[in-house]
């Protein structure tokens, strides 16, 4: 077990076990909020809240570190207002840790976009119409004021789906807007600022980059620009070939990744964090995650279920409510929402809880192989790219 | 004990076990003793089981059963204990007091987690028929009863008709149907369809099927005493059912009260409906703005007056703080609390002050808060009025008020709830303007939590024969 090493002045990371087949480790992340036990999955809670559920309740689901949205937040209510609130963990008394994004992913993907620049990103706010500038120092400036514990750079998002030029053009201008965002930073020693490799979906680009970016020093590096929707036998090489490149005793968080088999070969590919809004929003509507997939509790056919969603699920909706119950409520109840974003955040952390320990007990590979049967039930289901995926880190599936 | 020959009616077997309310001053002793309280199937059933242990009737219907215990009248206001409810009958109401308000089995936007972190919430619970009637088949199917369906399995239940949120639109009862208003629409009760829903809920108390036709406005006297024939029958009708029903031997019958703004009617129906064996009687049709307010009032008075004062007095349709001291008044013990849950749909907080003993350093803190308050009706911030609700009462703040952006206090200063402890207005004021769902869970944990406490404050008066200055003070913020 190696001693925790300092990866900046206000993270350390300490390698407790690693796989001795995979690339998967289990290790402990000590930011300023805390002690975050990783691999670890961060509920995504955009405008400074989880949405239905309260600050009380996601901590004593176990959740350590959870996200904000910077491009939300600095529009409403805007880092001055938050500055005054004692920072992001003060406005929405979360006392754990906070990842804020950037701002550069919801301009893509949320809003008309005008233009990027080697400036910054010129869009138009969708509450007023004005034109906003967001500069990398822009970024950092907002981040600064939330107090976020770890803070990702600017980068130029472009989607996993376009290919050519724009690309490359992406990639070396994220390398710029990383060392501008190094330059703003005023609270070096209070937030950890993250590099986002880019790359797409091209060897070389993303080789570049991290050879790149790793000169760096930064506490922590994401991997981006995957997860839009991109072949996953792709995805799966551009996460495992980034992996290769990052320093080991570094955090790497896999940004937008969330689908419990995602999750489950991602680790085993070498990554520690990840974030996605897919459990709570599909909790919104009305699904709830199992270990074998999900049930739309919505449904007609769960009338009548009286069962609670796991039997083997230990969380405050699964120890009181049945599945007819939920889905009655989901008629009309927000409380309906509630109840089933408490059970998927649950389940999604107690999986990484169960990946860690099946790692640090050295069986992560049994793991995988009893994750996979109860999720697929048979092997002529299970994913070809998950299969190849696993299989390059010495994981067989029987 | 083996009843030979006939059934005693119901009026027979009553009249013996219970004075009648005029007799009750020869019987009364310096302090006010209880009275047994059940229904007629149940007490069958608990002279069979006691019928080994004791031949004493009396002594057989008091084993287990809700009790009225009076400790206190003050003005025509009772204050008083409420024992051996539920399914165990280990429950506690403290009267006068107010119900937990829900919607199909839940309390509005909360969870079991979030409602535990709510103090003072009510023993009782009240479900409505029109949020539950669609789970009719479900909960045939699931037999162990809607207080386990919806995880409140300890929970005391009272089955109301009707949600006090959304009034019924008027002309839809016969002689042989109410309707009540689900998800899916109109539905038309029968009394024995009725009952045969009231089985596979098996809830503590229930509001007899009733109606209550008489809040539209222009009530005519025919109207007025068909209400109440009408809703007599329903009783008998299912009264009779209730004996036949093993699944309601422990479930008590509330009598409605009908006759519209007709005191004739009115007195028939609380006198006739008292003859009943019923555990608890409902003034109904007293929601609304139909009926001027001292009629409602007197109606109120003259209802109260004649009906026994061992069992309870609910009232459907009344929030306002206000409103609640009138009708305590004049002998009212129960009421919803669906006020607390409006307040919050319209992005409000409870801020009235209930404290009528402040310190004198206090005092200033409260006076701003009054302020705070009173000012509603005045700001000229034309962008918020215009969104704000036009029912907002001069109770609550309106917490979208741009003034709340970066106010860092509390939603009401020295309140001990959760959103109060842990959340500021700036913070909920966010919530508001992202219209984020956690706004409303946040909200309605302090609205619960200022309701039960004003409550219990009222009870705080009355013991402490403080009434007036309780009254003085709400009053005075009900401008």
């Amino acid at each position: 077990m190696a001693a925790p090493s300092s990866c900046g002045p206000a993270l350390s990371l300490r390698v407790v076990a690693e796989c001795g087949l995979s690339k998967a480790r289990a290790c402990e992340l000590r930011l300023p909020h805390g002690p975050v036990p990783s691999p670890v999955f961060m509920p995504v809670g955009t405008q400074g809240t989880m949405k239905g559920i309260t600050a009380r309740q996601l901590e004593a689901l176990g959740c350590r570190i959870c996200l904000g949205n910077t491009y939300h937040l600095g529009m409403r209510p805007g880092p001055e207002l938050i500055k005054q609130a004692n920072g992001l963990h003060g406005f929405m008394n979360w006392p754990q840790s906070l990842l804020t994004d950037s701002g550069g992913f919801q301009m893509v993907s949320l809003v008309e976009l005008s233009e990027v620049t080697e400036e910054g990103v010129r869009f138009r706010s969708p509450y007023d119409g004005e034109e906003i500038l967001l500069t990398p120092e822009k970024s950092i400036e907002i981040q600064n004021a939330l107090g976020s514990d770890i803070m990702m750079q600017l980068d130029d998002v472009v989607s996993s789906t376009v290919r050519g030029p724009r690309v490359e053009e992406a990639m070396y201008r994220s390398i710029r807007w990383l060392d501008r965002c190094i330059a703003a930073n005023s609270k070096p020693d209070q937030q950890n600022l993250f590099a986002i490799v880019q790359g797409g979906l091209d060897p070389a680009l993303r080789t570049k980059c991290l050879e790149e970016m790793t000169q760096r020093d930064v506490p922590g590096f994401a991997i981006g620009g995957l997860s839009g929707g991109e072949a996953k036998d792709r995805f799966w090489r551009m996460v495992t070939l980034s992996t290769d490149r990052l320093p080991r005793g570094k955090p790497r968080y896999l940004m937008g990744v969330g689908y419990a088999t995602d999750l489950v070969v991602c680790v085993a590919l070498g990554c520690d964090m990840f974030d996605c809004v897919f459990p709570t929003r599909t909790a919104r509507f009305g699904s709830a995650l199992v270990p074998w997939g999900s049930l739309p509790v919505k449904n007609k056919q769960f009338a009548k279920d009286f069962r609670p969603i796991d039997e083997n699920c230990d969380c405050p909706t699964c120890r009181r409510y049945s599945r007819a119950f939920l889905h009655a409520l989901f008629r009309s109840e927000t409380a309906a929402m509630h109840l089933l974003t408490v059970h998927n955040i649950a389940y999604q952390l107690n999986l990484m809880r169960s990946i860690r320990e099946s790692i640090v007990e050295q069986r992560f590979p049994q793991f995988v192989r009893d994750f996979m049967r109860t999720m697929y039930g048979s092997r002529e289901r299970y994913p070809p790219w998950a299969m190849e995926a696993l299989a390059s880190v010495n994981i067989t599936l029987e | 004990m083996h009843r030979a020959g006939r059934v005693a009616s119901l009026w027979q077997r009553r009249s013996r076990l219970y004075p009648r309310s005029r007799d009750r001053d020869l019987l009364r002793p310096p302090v006010m003793t209880c009275r047994v309280l059940i229904g007629p199937g149940k007490r069958a059933a608990y002279v069979r089981e006691a019928a080994g242990a004791s031949q004493d009737l009396h002594a057989a219907c008091q084993l287990t059963s809700m009790k009225l215990s009076l400790s206190k009248v003050v003005s025509g206001c009772r204050l008083g204990t409420l024992t051996n409810l539920g399914k165990n009958g280990v429950q506690t109401m403290e009267l006068p007091g107010c119900l937990l308000y829900t919607k199909t089995g839940s309390p509005p936007h909360l969870t079991h987690d979030t409602l535990q972190a709510i103090k003072g919430v009510p023993a009782v619970v009240q479900l409505t028929l029109s949020t539950l009637v669609e789970l009719h088949e479900v909960l045939e199917e699931y037999k162990e009863g809607i207080g386990k369906f919806i995880g409140m399995p300890e929970s005391v239940l009272y089955c109301s008709l009707h949600d006090p949120g959304s009034p019924c639109p008027s002309g839809y009862n016969n002689n042989k149907t109410v309707s009540i208003w689900g998800y899916g629409g109109r539905m038309e009760m029968t009394g024995s369809k009725f009952m045969s829903m009231q089985r596979a809920l098996q809830p503590d108390w229930i509001q007899c099927l009733s109606d209550g036709d008489t809040i539209s406005g222009e009530t005519s006297r025919k109207r007025a005493k068909k209400s109440v024939d009408r809703s007599l029958s329903f009783l008998d009708e299912c009264l009779q059912l209730q004996e036949k029903s093993p699944e309601l031997q422990g479930s008590v019958m509330v009598g409605v009260i009908e006759g519209g703004d007709m005191l004739e009617e009115r007195l028939r129906s609380a006198r006739e409906t008292a003859k009943r064996p019923v555990g608890g009687f409902l003034l109904d049709g007293f929601q609304g703005q139909a009926m001027a307010k001292e009629t409602k009032l007197k109606l109120m008075a003259s209802v109260t007056a004649e009906l026994p004062e061992d069992k309870p007095r609910l009232i459907h349709g009344i929030g306002k703080p206000d409103e609640v001291l009138e009708c305590i008044e004049r002998g009212v013990d129960v009421f919803e609390s669906f006020y607390p849950y409006q307040v919050t749909e319209r992005g409000c907080a409870l801020s009235f002050s209930y404290d009528y003993n402040p310190d004198p350093e206090a005092a200033v803190i409260k006076q701003n808060g009054i302020q705070d308050a009173g000012k509603n009706g005045t700001e000229k911030d034309i962008n918020e009025t215009s969104k704000a609700d036009p029912e907002i009462t001069s109770f609550e703040i309106f917490l979208k008020e741009k003034r709340y952006r970066d106010d860092f206090g509390p939603l009401v200063h020295g309140c001990t709830c959760y959103c109060c402890q842990n959340h500021s207005r700036a913070y909920v004021h966010h919530l508001l303007v992202t219209n984020e769902l956690l706004a409303g869970v946040l909200l309605m944990m302090h609205n619960f939590q200022h309701y039960f406490s004003f409550f219990h404050s009222i009870r705080d008066a009355l013991r402490d024969d403080r009434l007036d200055q309780l009254k003085e003070l709400i009053f005075r913020q009900a401008l």
